[in-house]
């Protein structure tokens, strides 16, 4: 910038030193001095607001530019076309890298990948569910891809401190005639809203109780079948019906096979309807049946009972469009009736939690949850709790939540605990949940 | 026997009275490419636009409503370029719908043909905030992107209905007439402002800037899809002085407290234009849209920059 200036100065000076000779001559020397003036000018104007638009760019936040490694000459051999009939359709367009193997060009088909840490912490005393207080309590790696013109799959494969449990592996067939929905694999059962859910989209750092104590726990109803589901003809309406049949294994306490014919059903009806384009109501019920493991006595299965469970559940959104990404609102309970066969006859339990979460800010969360639910195994103890969750979220890919839990144990002292928790994604942009 | 009959007279009638309305049932993620397909469309098409012109359409819920729209849909039209990431790929999924599945014949991405910015080079990562990878995907505020987009529409229609090809192709000499009488317009509106440095809130408008010659010189987000920090504010506040700046514009879904700040700093204006048909009640198609923007724009210009 300074030589320039200097540049322009001094040819400046030396136009307007050589430039008076003769009276005669001395009014087209004026005439060709303005012009030469504008012109350098203009040049320096010009070379200003390129070097202003440079560094606008630059404080704008704009990607600067590639990395040395980019810059540098590719060597020969590095690249590789699109496969033909892959193009376009939000793929890559152009050249590919290739890195090391001639064949690459396969890469393309690698499946979108994603790394998901859920971190927890956890303060005060419970005696009766003890958690520890800092645990790595789970990393779910997930894989999905479209498997041909008719399925796609999706596994999500589950590090947690026990070790790796393959939490879903799913087929999804996409384009069955009938409209029939049909997912085979293991997967988490369409029971009510809650088990269906991985832990990362919870509104929670943990479970409600209703489920710990009647629907097997954080795993859920979560086992290898096949899912079928109808859109059913009803006008503006939503309307669902999923049927599934699982091998019989969900959790511990909840569903045990002792032989093929032992197999577990669930069904469940959805109906979904918009009230406004802002707000919303969700309304679900759900059964399930299978064989307890209450009658196993040194891997025989004597007792033969069973376990039938119906729930109902209702979700009221409300989301207002033009300020989406600042306010919402999410109200939801599920009621769960559990009937089951035991020694000592039959227990008949019943548990419920109702939630509310208001996103008060873009990047804040504030909610509630209060449970009641009676134990399975015991329908006359009964488990009451309270939680507050504050939830932050520094962006999209991760969130710090913060949760005060207040539990009434039928069987213990109560317990007081500030739970809190860090999640966080790498690798692919997954689906928002809903 | 007789109503056995009936019955199964009724049954077979019933694909072929779908048939013999013969209109194409259109799904369009955004409401201009829903306008786009009425211009080509006209009454051989029904168009249904899932997000609204005023929201978000990085952030639009995956609603089981939506679901309905896309299992009946003969032609899915998405804009692409991953904008619609976190919420097409379940309603696809659910939809049962074979024809719009993303090898189906049904499914037009509109990006395919048209001119975009920012396509990232090198390396990029997250801490650039929310980028997209395949370039911005805000391509469709741009008259030359919307006559590519309405070709693309009017291919895929005469494809999936050849008797009503001539319709769609009459329909699109019709549209581009009068696309390029308003490129006229807008261009000679806009012609005194040419190099006028301007702010936007996110990057949504890099295709409308370069084609009527605003020079965006910064963001109010830090980074795309991270919302303002005080840090940055000042930083664009002390920029916007330096270079003369006055102008933020503004989508419809953003709050306007940071940009509002902004302009009582610098002594300019917020302006909040609309980034799709339907964003303002003005914009009720892709024509009006530009006439609505640059209307807008134009008003405000002339008073920040007294031209």
């Amino acid at each position: 910038m300074r030589t320039t200036r200097f540049a322009c100065a001094a040819l400046l000076a030396a136009t307007l030193v050589a430039a008076p000779r003769d009276a005669v001559a001395q009014a087209a020397d004026q005439a060709q001095i303005q012009q030469q003036i504008d012109q350098l000018r203009r040049e320096f104007n010009d070379r200003l607001t390129a070097l202003e638009a440079q560094l606008a760019a630059l404080q704008g936040g704009q990607p600067a530019p590639a990395p040395s490694a980019a810059q540098a000459p590719p060597p020969a051999q590095t690249t590789v076309d699109v496969p033909a009939g892959a193009a376009g359709a939000g793929g890559p367009s152009g050249p590919l890298p290739v890195y090391g193997n001639v064949a690459a060009g396969s890469k393309i088909f690698n499946p979108d990948m994603a790394v998901i840490g859920d971190f927890l912490g956890a303060s005060g005393r419970n005696r009766v569910d003890p958690q520890p207080a800092l645990e790595m309590h789970e990393s779910e790696a997930s894989f999905q891809a479209i498997v041909d013109p008719y399925a796609r799959a999706d596994f999500f494969v589950s590090f947690g401190e026990e070790g790796v449990e393959l939490e879903e592996g799913v087929l999804t067939l996409t384009s069955l005639p009938g409209g029939f929905l049909t997912k085979v694999g293991k997967m988490r059962a369409a029971f009510g809203k809650v088990n269906a859910l991985h832990n990362h989209v919870l509104p929670w750092t943990d479970r409600p109780l209703v489920t710990r104590n009647l629907v097997g726990g954080e795993d859920g109803i979560d086992d290898a079948g096949i899912s079928v589901a109808r859109l059913l003809p009803a006008g503006p309406l939503f309307l669902e019906a999923t049927g599934e049949i699982y091998r019989g294994d969900a959790s511990e306490s909840l569903f045990r096979s002792s032989k093929r014919g032992d197999l577990a059903y669930v069904a469940h009806l959805r109906g979904y309807h918009d009230i406004t384009e802002s707000t919303n109501i969700d309304l679900g019920t759900s059964y399930s049946y299978g064989h307890n493991p209450a009658g196993i006595v040194n891997d025989v299965d004597l007792g033969r009972f069973t376990t039938n469970l119906f729930g109902v559940d209702a979700t009221l959104r409300w989301r207002p469009l033009t300020r989406a990404i600042y306010h919402q609102f999410v109200g939801r309970s599920e009621v769960i009736w559990s009937n089951r066969e035991q020694f000592d006859g039959r227990q008949r339990s019943m548990g419920y939690y109702v939630s509310g979460d208001y996103q008060f800010a873009r990047r804040w969360w504030l909610g509630g949850r209060f449970d009641h639910s009676e134990r399975a195994e015991d329908a006359s103890l009964l488990d009451r709790g309270g939680s507050a969750v504050l939830t932050y979220w520094p962006s999209e890919f991760s969130q710090v939540r913060g949760q005060y839990r207040h539990t009434r144990y039928a069987d213990g002292p109560d317990a007081n605990e500030l739970l809190f928790q860090f999640q966080f994604s790498i690798g692919a942009h997954g689906a928002h949940p809903f | 026997m007789r109503m056995f009959k009936l019955l199964l007279v009724f049954v077979l009638a019933l694909p072929l009275s779908a048939f013999a309305q013969g209109k194409l049932n259109v799904v369009s993620t955004t409401e201009d490419l829903g306008s786009l397909a009425r211009e080509i469309g006209g009454d051989k098409v029904s168009v249904t636009a899932l997000a609204k012109g005023y929201q978000d359409p990085h952030f639009v819920d995956p609603k089981p409503s939506f679901i309905l729209a896309v299992s009946r849909a003969d032609v899915l039209i998405v804009v692409g370029r991953e904008l619609e990431i976190g919420w097409l790929p379940p309603l696809l999924t659910s939809s049962r719908n074979g024809k719009i599945q993303q090898a189906g014949k049904g499914y037009l991405d509109a990006s395919t043909n048209v001119r975009i910015l920012e396509i990232p080079t090198g390396q990029i990562t997250r801490a650039m905030g929310d980028v997209h990878p395949l370039g911005n995907p805000h391509y469709w505020l741009e008259p030359g992107n919307g006559r590519r987009i309405a070709q693309s529409i009017r291919d895929k229609f005469s494809e999936l209905s050849p008797g009503n090809a001539s319709y769609f192709a009459q329909r699109y000499t019709d549209f581009d007439t009068r696309l390029a009488a308003g490129e006229k317009r807008w261009d000679a509106a806009m012609a005194p402002y040419k190099g006028t440095k301007i702010v936007t809130y996110h990057r949504s408008w890099p295709n409308f800037m370069e084609r009527f010659g605003l020079d965006v010189m910064g963001y109010v987000e830090p980074k795309p899809g991270i919302p303002p920090s005080p840090s940055h504010t000042i930083e664009l506040i002390d920029e916007m002085k330096r270079q003369g700046a006055k102008l933020i514009v503004v989508e419809p879904y953003f709050d306007l407290k940071t940009p509002q700040a902004i302009a009582t700093q610098v002594g300019g204006k917020v302006l909040v234009l609309a980034p799709s048909v339907g964003g303002s009640k003005e914009a009720t198609d892709y024509i009006q849209l530009f006439d609505y923007d640059v209307n807008q724009l134009v008003a405000a210009l002339k008073q920040v920059t007294g031209k």
